[in-house]
């Protein structure tokens, strides 16, 4: 009874400005008279060592994953997280315009999740730092199980701030901020289904491009030549994914995801992906996959320039250009100590390996043979170089164990 | 001005829905529902029959881990009250009992645990969350309801049990 | 104009909102073994996930909504 009085007051004042504060205060009221008083879930307390590899395209990254979660009184659980990337880089850009280096990138995390009722409050904290690069970032997020717990949505902000450096000159410092707006809504529709909703902004600001990276442009002689990368110094994305999962009467699932993505820099993306999930008795559990992912150019994306400054923005890093490409993923895990074995309740040993291929299809390649010295040399005239492609291979290997 | 007649209008029609779409859970005061049920040892348990006594009905699944937490806490409850007037029925909401009898060899329990395989008291119950525990006086009314569980509700339930038995 | 389209929208959103209270879920708590399984999860493993999402973010151009959550026990 009360809210039909909240009602009438908000639908009694005459005055535009009196008439919005009331629809807030009964948008609010609604919500308030919705929330059933229970509560929702945290996350399962957990560990997780997993080691991780890349290989392809002359890079080799590789290094340790540890994570570790601790719910801490009722309503609080904690985690952190530290992640190392010990890089060996010889990719293409790397080899035709510079030499091959090695690097070492860590990155630490720390955050909580927060129970309120049936709301749960997110925040997290990273660094990651390596020789000629550092980023801190802070996420906050909110998620609401609503609707007899068959729908929840949630809201997520992130802010990034990067500092890059070049290890050629220790003068050299610049700032890149980017901003993360998330839109998630999880929705039970039925007994066997479950879909997922996900809209993310993110905005660059500063200085977007790699200090190393170079562009080609004739030079009038029937050859080419090189000048630094000229970024725009914002770019602004949008995507927009939907995901599904099934559940088969016979215990398994079947997962699928459309994701689409543009952005001001002229860039649309497709992802298209499905899986399939089959436990073996108790003990194990495969799993397989497909994805593909498909781009095209940003509007001021070239492979050659026709000449000196032929832009105000100039790009020639592949990951702008247009390309698509496959990946196949297959995983394996053993459930163990099921029954528990000391103060772990249960734990599992993992595999999963993805094989990426990726085919350009306005990036040449500028490194088909090697010369004596190991200097790399393009085949064919400027412009009609093969394009490249390469392919990669991924590896997660991870005990994880719950307490 | 439109407007106005506008939000009066959906209000009215809301309001009418919320009212017409029947109570979202069990009613306090009122006789709790009587089912018969078969229990895990092949016994049929009739809840009439336990006039008299303090009866707590717990749903509760294996796959629902606050369930799994409040299983050896509803075990101490029944241990401590049992001679006292008070009895606790662990009702089982799955379709397939074999996980929940699994679990029972993992968390041993002594109070009597009834399957309810069709979902028949669940519906007549209006179980809203999991768990949900519903706790009854010696008359066969509905005392209390708990939706959910987060430690330090066993606290709660042994306050209102003894209350109940005191009676 | 915004004003325009504010004038329907709100209502309708709130009776939406009223609505799913009225609306008996029809998914009941208690048929959602399907759901609370570990294999009904968008993400059944954070790190391994979140790894492969940084490989994909490194090496593609596309960035964001790769989030996951919901479904589950629905308990408490």
């Amino acid at each position: 009874m009360a809210r039909r009085e909240e009602a009438a007051v908000a639908a009694a004042a005459t005055e535009r400005r009196r008439h919005r504060f009331g629809w807030r205060l009964l948008a609010a009221g609604a919500l308030g008279f919705c929330l059933p008083l229970t509560a929702a879930v945290l996350p399962e307390d957990r560990a997780d060592a997993l080691f991780h590899a890349y290989s392809g395209g002359g890079l080799d990254v590789n290094g340790p994953s540890i994570l570790a979660r601790k719910q801490l009184g009722k309503f609080t659980s904690l985690f952190g997280n530290y992640y190392v990337d010990s890089i060996s880089s010889a990719t293409i850009d790397v080899v035709t315009t510079a030499s091959p280096y090695t690097e070492y990138r860590e990155e630490k995390t720390v955050g909580g999740d927060f129970l309120y009722e049936k709301s749960i409050f997110s925040l997290s904290f990273t660094n990651s730092e390596e020789s000629d690069f550092s980023a801190n970032a802070a996420t906050f997020g909110i998620s609401h199980s609503m609707f007899g717990d068959l729908t929840t949505i949630s809201l997520g902000y992130g802010q990034g701030w990067d500092t890059i450096g070049m290890s050629t000159d220790p003068e050299f410092e610049r700032k890149a901020d980017r901003q993360r707006y998330r839109l998630g809504l999880s929705q039970v529709l039925t007994k066997n289904s479950l879909i997922n909703l996900n809209y993310e902004l993110i905005t660059d600001e500063g200085y977007l491009n790699n200090p190393y990276r170079s562009v080609r442009f004739l030079d009038g002689s029937g050859g080419y030549q090189y000048q630094s990368e000229v970024y725009p110094n914002t770019r602004t994305s949008h995507a927009l994914g939907l995901k599904a999962l099934y559940y088969l009467p016979y215990r398994a699932a079947i997962h699928g995801e459309i994701r689409g993505y543009t952005d001001t820099w002229g860039i649309n993306g497709f992802i298209g992906e499905i899986g399939y999930i089959h436990p073996l008795g108790r003990d194990w559990t495969l799993e397989a996959g497909y994805r593909y992912y498909t781009q095209n150019a940003a509007s001021f994306y070239s492979d050659l320039y026709p000449r000196k400054d032929a832009q105000n923005y100039l790009a020639r890093d592949k990951e702008l250009s247009t390309y698509y490409d496959h990946g196949i993923s297959l995983g394996a895990s053993w459930h163990f100590a099921r029954h528990g074995w000391g103060f772990i309740d249960k734990a599992s040993l993992n595999l999963k390996y993805n094989y990426l291929n990726f085919s350009y299809q306005d990036f040449r390649d500028l490194c088909t043979k090697k010369d004596a010295q190991g200097r790399c040399q393009s085949e064919g005239a400027p412009g009609s170089e093969p394009l490249y492609g390469f392919s990669a291979n991924v590896l997660r290997l991870f005990v994880s164990i719950w307490y | 001005m439109k407007q106005r007649k506008h939000i009066i209008s959906i209000l009215a029609l809301l309001l009418a829905l919320l009212s017409a779409g029947g109570a979202l859970a069990l009613e306090v005061g009122g006789t709790a529902p009587d089912f018969t049920l078969k229990s895990r040892n092949g016994e049929n348990i009739k809840l009439s029959e336990l006039r008299g006594e303090v009866v707590m009905v717990n749903f509760w699944a294996s796959w629902c881990a606050p369930c799994r937490q409040e299983m050896p806490l509803l075990e101490e409850l029944y241990d401590r009250y049992a001679d006292l007037g008070f009895t606790l029925l662990g009702v089982n909401v799955e379709e397939d009992s074999n996980a929940a009898l699994e679990l029972l060899k993992e968390i041993p329990v002594t109070f009597p645990i009834l399957l309810d395989t069709e979902n028949r008291v669940s519906r007549l119950y209006k179980v809203v969350a999991m768990p949900s525990t519903v706790i009854l006086d010696r008359d066969g009314r509905v005392r209390y309801v708990h939706k959910g569980y987060l430690p330090g509700y066993e606290d709660e339930y042994r306050k209102q049990v003894k209350e109940l038995i005191r009676e | 104009m915004k004003h325009v389209l504010f004038r329907p929208v709100l209502p309708v959103l709130l009776a939406a909102l009223l609505a799913g209270c009225a609306i008996e879920p029809w998914v009941k708590p208690y048929e959602r073994a399907n759901l609370a399984d570990p294999i009904m999860s968008f993400s059944r493993d954070p790190v391994a996930d979140s790894y492969i999402n940084h490989v994909y973010e490194a090496r593609e151009g596309a960035r964001g909504a790769e989030g996951g959550g919901g479904g589950g026990c629905g308990c408490n």
